[in-house]
């Protein structure tokens, strides 16, 4: 009789995620599906309120990424004030939104890498569970552990300082920027006791690189064919092809390198990007129109970042980027592990980019924010750690919202993840006895490359825990497990 | 001189997030409190939720109160002493748990403060700001509370009755 295998972590209040994984008689994965609970109430509860009031209101959405939210509003917000997109802000406005781009970037991929993935890394898909965590790496390399953590606590030092606040920041504003940085604060940030200083996250950003390079050389293998699949990748490049992180037009490429949506002005990206709905999902599944539902699917975030940027505007960072190019022969990258790759050059690159900002004179200027004529609406893009993200508002002659759609990063890569949920299921489940600690590792870590987002905007004492659970045909329950 | 910190007072939680906010509407009121009675050895701070980096924060103070909303079937207010604990990794987990947190800081950074978790019932977790009414009288009740706490800390710390604490006493 055919089981289902459902992998369950009972999360926040609104953030919701399982893996259905569904085995026929002979136990050969049959199908999977992985159902994230997107909360989508955000849309209408800003409809009414006063545009300039969504910067901080969008933060309400998620702790874990809500400077990525600010901003992405706030670039909505300046071209309905007339600031234009982009570039159309003075040099202390973008440059400051830049340096809290690039602190959130920092601490977010930090996080990721040596919290969630490197221990993976240390101890391997099937290693002890009770080490694969920080304090499992901490345990085989303390030294690499302790630079993950201060790492991250130096993210967390930029975006206070760029963002004005801790929680709920007010540092981004339509048009602009509401402070400047003090040579009080650029100093603490830029030459700031040991470690907690800029030179010193690029030489750790370049030693988190070289484990990685290291663990790569000893296991090709796995690391290259884990999650491997071909499609085609979407994200913001600069008008000159660079990475940029910050401001862009759109481009997508497919698995040849062949350039499928051709830098695009994103103020009009619904004539390009359509969300098909399924009905066994709650989150949507966004795809190119042109190309339709079957073809148009795209992933986002660092691995789709490189392969459609032409080269990255850091010097260190482009290095890396040209040998990590050259492992596929210019090729599109389509390893699931090498988003970490990936992720740990983008790691680099906003290292070297807060180290040269913080000497940047711009970021001391007084004039914060430019306005202009008021349009009715505004589109920001913004490339946030874990993909593109669209921000789209539209206002009536009151000042007050009518419309806002958003499309977060994890959207973006719900077919993605959905495919490399269902290759690792074959891989390690198809005609095997019993689900295994290790196959269920398996398909978490498949996913875990992804850096999903589940909306964990509360977190309130008392959740549970990882669930699984086994049913037949019927949908009887065959075996629960608590992870 | 800038006084040495003893105590830490760390809230958490999203105040867009309703109930959600008890730990950080704590935090507000204590800060007070502590600047009223002079008490400077004794620090607070918030944030949306709790991650590693929190590990070298805790391990700079001999005691830590963490203070988050609970979900869980309680009355008013629980008050526990915290174990270092592992948490395994999920496949998003980006916040952790104090227990945790205080695992960290042993194993990183050799230390481990007297740890404390203040857990106050809430009730709604809507896209709102501003606490329920049974929540802000859950938040009176646990506040009263952790002012005993933290007199008696001080206390213990100088001997001095609490009228008697001022800046130079703590």
């Amino acid at each position: 009789m055919p089981k289902k295998i459902t992998i369950e972590p009972v999360t926040r209040v609104e953030g919701h995620g399982k893996v259905t994984i569904q085995i026929d008689d002979f136990g050969n994965v049959k199908d999977s599906r992985l159902h994230i609970v997107e909360f989508r109430g955000f849309e209408r509860f800003v409809q009414g309120r006063p545009y300039w009031e969504a910067p901080v209101l969008v933060q309400r959405l998620c702790g874990i990424c809500p400077v990525s939210h600010h901003l992405a509003a706030a670039k909505a917000l300046d071209v309905i004030v007339g600031a234009g997109t982009g570039y159309g802000l003075t040099a202390v406005g973008e440059k400051m939104r830049r340096l809290m781009h690039y602190g959130q970037f920092f601490q977010s991929h930090v996080l990721h890498f040596f919290h969630l993935s490197s221990p993976d890394f240390l101890f391997g898909i099937d290693g002890d569970p009770a080490l694969r965590n920080i304090v499992g790496v901490a345990q085989e390399n303390r030294e690499l552990a302790v630079q993950g953590v201060m790492m991250r606590k130096y993210g967390q030092e930029i975006i206070y300082h760029t963002a004005g606040k801790k929680i709920h920041g007010t540092g981004a504003i339509p048009g602009g920027i509401n402070k400047n940085l003090s040579l009080e604060e650029k100093e603490l940030l830029l030459n700031g006791a040991d470690p907690l200083n800029a030179d010193k996250m690029v030489e750790w950003s370049v030693a988190a690189l070289d484990f990685f390079k290291s663990y790569h050389a000893a296991n090709k293998d796995m690391v290259d064919t884990f999650a491997a699949y071909p499609s085609n990748h979407l994200s913001l490049v600069r008008e000159d092809g660079a990475l940029d992180i910050y401001h862009g037009v759109l481009r997508a490429v497919d698995n040849d390198g062949t350039i499928i949506l051709d830098d695009v002005d994103y103020q009009d990206y619904d004539k390009y990007i359509e969300e098909e709905v399924r009905n066994w999902s709650y989150m949507k599944f966004p795809y190119l129109k042109h190309l339709g539902k079957e073809k148009g699917w795209y992933r986002v975030g660092p691995l789709s970042r490189l392969n459609t940027c032409d080269f990255i505007p850091s010097p260190l960072a482009q290095k890396e980027f040209e040998l990590f190019k050259a492992y596929t022969n210019g090729k599109p990258n389509g390893m699931s592990l090498h988003y970490h790759w990936a992720r740990l050059i983008e790691v680099l690159h906003c290292a070297e980019m807060i180290r040269d900002l913080l000497k940047d004179p711009d970021l001391q200027n007084d004039d914060l924010v430019v306005k202009g004529e008021k349009l009715h609406k505004g589109v920001g893009v913004i490339e946030a750690p874990r993909g593109t993200l669209f921000h789209h508002y539209e206002i009536d002659d009151d000042d007050k919202i009518t419309l806002a759609n958003l499309i977060v990063s994890t959207t973006n890569n719900n077919q993605p993840m959905n495919t490399a949920v269902n290759l690792t299921a074959k891989a390690f489940m198809n005609g095997k006895p019993e689900i295994t600690e290790p196959m269920m590792n398996a398909v978490e870590v498949a996913i875990r490359a992804y850096d999903p987002c589940l909306s964990c905007a509360t977190h309130a004492l008392g959740q549970m825990p990882l669930e699984m659970t086994i049913v037949d045909g019927n949908n009887n329950i065959i075996d629960n497990k608590i992870k | 001189m800038e006084t040495v910190k003893h105590v830490l007072v760390y809230g958490y939680g999203n105040p867009g997030r309703q109930d959600d906010a008890l730990g950080n509407e704590m935090v507000l009121k204590i800060q007070d409190w502590l600047d009223e009675h002079h008490l400077r050895c004794m620090a607070t701070d918030s944030n949306y939720q709790l991650n590693i980096e929190d590990a070298e924060k805790i391990s700079q103070y001999d005691i830590v109160v963490f203070i988050d909303a609970s979900k869980e079937e309680i009355h008013e207010y629980k008050f526990e002493k915290l174990t270092p604990q592992e948490d395994k990794v999920e496949f998003t987990m980006h916040a952790v748990s104090p227990s945790y947190v205080l695992h960290l800081s042993k194993k990183l950074f050799n230390k481990q403060p007297q740890a404390y978790i203040l857990g106050i019932k809430g009730y709604e977790w809507e896209l709102q700001e501003g606490l329920t009414d049974n929540a802000k009288l859950n938040l009176e009740q646990a506040f009263q509370f952790l002012c005993r706490q933290l007199a008696g800390w001080a206390l213990i710390k100088k001997n001095l009755p609490i009228g008697m604490l001022s800046e130079d006493k703590c």
